[in-house]
């Protein structure tokens, strides 16, 4: 069964009732397991198992140290363009917004990578809103080649792509996608993307599964927190996941959870996720996936950032600025506000003082390029 | 102690003290890396090659590495032979030396290395000179194939990478040990001195192991308990252990009326 069809067959009314129907003795027995079913999940995110917060993130530490000792791993985003053809009411770049507009040169791309390339970065993840006429795939192809010269990784966080698309850049340099479904609650998804290409809830869905097809080396999917119920979100999350796991053993898979932050429009958070709720569905993913990365933005404070990262985060950006031309000076407007605005040195040296390992090298580009050897 | 001055590890042809090897990731400082490998007394250390910086090397992984130790770098992040080859090709022309860790992955829930693929890319990298230590599940026919294909010597993991989970492969290991004539060296899975020096007791000559001592509160202290267990293991083999029985001897023997 592909995704779309499976997700199909998940109503999110049974999802809510399985979830008021699980009790305590549920969430023990999951807790008891060393590998969890679709259905121990669900226990671990439900509310019965709040009380069990404590004993749940115990595990979760565990488990992420047994998988990944102390490393963290860092990333920066580069946004490259902020033109957009969606109207998503809870995204800065969406249409209907004024916002300063811009998109960078190549030669501008270039100036950008050398500026954050200086101060250690390794790992860059190409930015952009959706618009193919403002950022064809020949020009994030050109970014990439530009790029390839300062990172040794480069990853996209772009708008969804056909599958001969995603092949090209992947042979260009890029190894890994981020791609958020949102919200992966059909009905919901329909009602915050009405208008531009976004609509298509379907082929955002099956993104993940066409740039696996071409063999990328890593693939990250998430949910935005704060815009469905978070419960029901994680419970399609981790199905993805699952699927992804399955149907792609060798690609690296990772989660995200992003949770939404202020933004220039006074869109209010329909399901706003509480800091309790946020650990709870962090370790229960962890707990569920212990292989899998897990990946925290700076749209959480750098405190609240140090007290997660033994519960589970595996992967953090860093040295961030959300806005076109951010960090050469002459920025546009940012995409969210963010909230852990420490430098990369900064977060190294916080990182070396709590105990973690901060990776900025950890998978280079050239180990499968064709043309090396 | 005279018999274990002796009693060292050949690989390939280099003598090798230590039978304890480790590894450089998951540290909560790199600089950890050089007061472990003392304390642990390895010779030989691991290091992924996808953690090497090789266009910075002022950041690089391998400058917390004491000169003189074995450097073997690993395949980790290969998905196949043809990439597992790619990457140490890589590793040797960026200077890390002639010894290769097979490691090629393709499932990224459990962690099982692919025995088929690691079989290929240990052909490959043999006829091309390198020190092949190809990471397997333990299974004889891929052991004795790999023999044939020229491995340095066959590494089968004692249960996945990470899970501490100790030795739940022994049965299939001792078959390797008693049929295989390369060093048998178990990799993975190890989560406790106990269970290194029990894969020593049955006969390993050597144990890989990196997250029970990275991962540990005191990972030097760590490092000094691993050293004694796989030297408390290797002793024990050497010496021969009693046989082990389940029950009492009988006093009143079945067989007794034989002698009568």
């Amino acid at each position: 069964m592909n995704i779309y069809e499976r997700i199909q067959t998940l109503s999110p009314d049974q999802i809510r009732q399985q979830l008021s129907g699980i009790s305590k003795s549920e969430v023990e027995y999951a807790l008891g397991k060393s590998q969890l079913s679709e259905r121990d999940f669900l226990a671990l995110v439900s509310p019965a198992a709040e009380p069990y917060l404590e004993e749940i993130a115990q595990k979760a530490h565990h488990s992420t140290r047994r998988h990944f000792g102390n490393a963290v791993f860092l990333f920066t985003p580069l946004y490259v363009s902020n033109y957009c053809e969606n109207t998503c009411q809870y995204c800065s770049f969406a249409r209907q917004f004024t916002i300063d507009r811009k998109h960078l040169s190549v030669s501008e791309i270039e100036e950008e990578a050398r500026l954050i390339s200086s101060t250690g970065m390794r790992h860059i993840l190409i930015l952009t809103g959706e618009s193919r006429s403002k950022a064809p795939v020949s020009y994030l192809r050109e970014a990439v080649s530009v790029l390839s010269e300062h990172f040794a990784s480069i990853g996209i966080e772009v708008y969804p792509m056909l599958e001969d698309e995603y092949g090209t850049l992947i042979r260009a340099g890029v190894d890994s996608l981020t791609v958020y479904q949102e919200v992966y609650q059909e009905d919901v998804y329909a009602e915050l993307h009405k208008g531009g290409p976004k609509e298509d809830y379907r082929f955002r869905l099956e993104a993940a599964d066409r740039a696996c097809r071409q063999g990328i080396h890593a693939v990250t999917v998430g949910t935005l927190l704060g815009l469905n119920d978070f419960r029901v979100e994680a419970f399609y999350v981790a199905v993805h996941v699952k699927h992804l796991l399955d149907t792609f053993p060798g690609t690296e898979v990772s989660v995200s959870l992003p949770r939404m932050r202020p933004l220039v429009s006074d869109f209010p958070v329909p399901s706003p996720v509480n800091d309790r709720h946020f650990v709870q569905l962090l370790t229960a993913f962890r707990i569920m996936f212990p292989s899998v990365g897990i990946t925290v933005s700076t749209r959480e404070t750098a405190g609240f950032r140090n007290n997660i990262l033994p519960l589970g985060v595996t992967r953090m950006s860093a040295g961030v600025s959300t806005a076109v031309g951010g960090h050469t000076g002459c920025g546009s407007t940012t995409q969210f506000e963010i909230a852990d605005t420490r430098s990369l040195s900064q977060i190294k040296e916080e990182l070396l003082n709590r105990g973690f390992q901060p990776v900025l090298h950890d998978w280079n580009s050239k180990l499968l390029s064709h043309d090396v050897i | 102690m005279t018999q274990t001055t002796h009693d060292e590890l050949i690989i390939k042809g280099t003598s090798v003290r230590s039978r304890l090897i480790t590894g450089s990731g998951k540290y909560r400082d790199d600089r950890l890396i050089k007061d472990v490998l003392e304390a642990a007394e390895c010779d030989i250390i691991t290091v992924a090659l996808r953690r090497v910086d090789l266009d910075r090397s002022e950041e690089s992984i391998l400058n917390h590495i004491p000169k003189g130790k074995i450097l073997l770098p690993n395949t980790s992040g290969a998905r196949n032979a043809e990439e597992a080859v790619r990457i140490a090709r890589l590793a040797r022309a960026a200077g890390c030396g002639d010894w290769i860790k097979i490691e090629v992955i393709n499932d990224q829930k459990y962690l099982l290395p692919d025995n088929d693929e690691t079989l290929k890319a240990t052909e490959i990298l043999a006829r091309e000179g390198f020190v092949v230590l190809p990471y397997v599940c333990p299974e004889l026919y891929c052991a004795r194939r790999l023999v044939e294909a020229g491995a340095a010597a066959v590494m089968p993991l004692g249960a996945p990478i990470g899970s501490n989970r100790g030795l739940r492969t022994r049965d299939l290991i001792e078959v390797l040990v008693s049929e295989i004539d390369l060093p048998i060296i178990v990799d993975a899975g190890i989560g406790r001195p106990s269970d290194a020096a029990l894969a020593m007791e049955i006969g390993a000559d050597a144990v890989l192991l990196n997250t029970a001592i990275a991962a540990s509160a005191e990972p030097v202290s760590m490092a000094r308990a691993f050293r004694m267990a796989v030297q408390a293991g290797r002793l024990a083999y050497l010496a021969g252990l009693a046989t082990e029985s389940l029950h009492a001897r009988a006093s009143s023997p079945l067989t007794g009326f034989l002698n009568q």
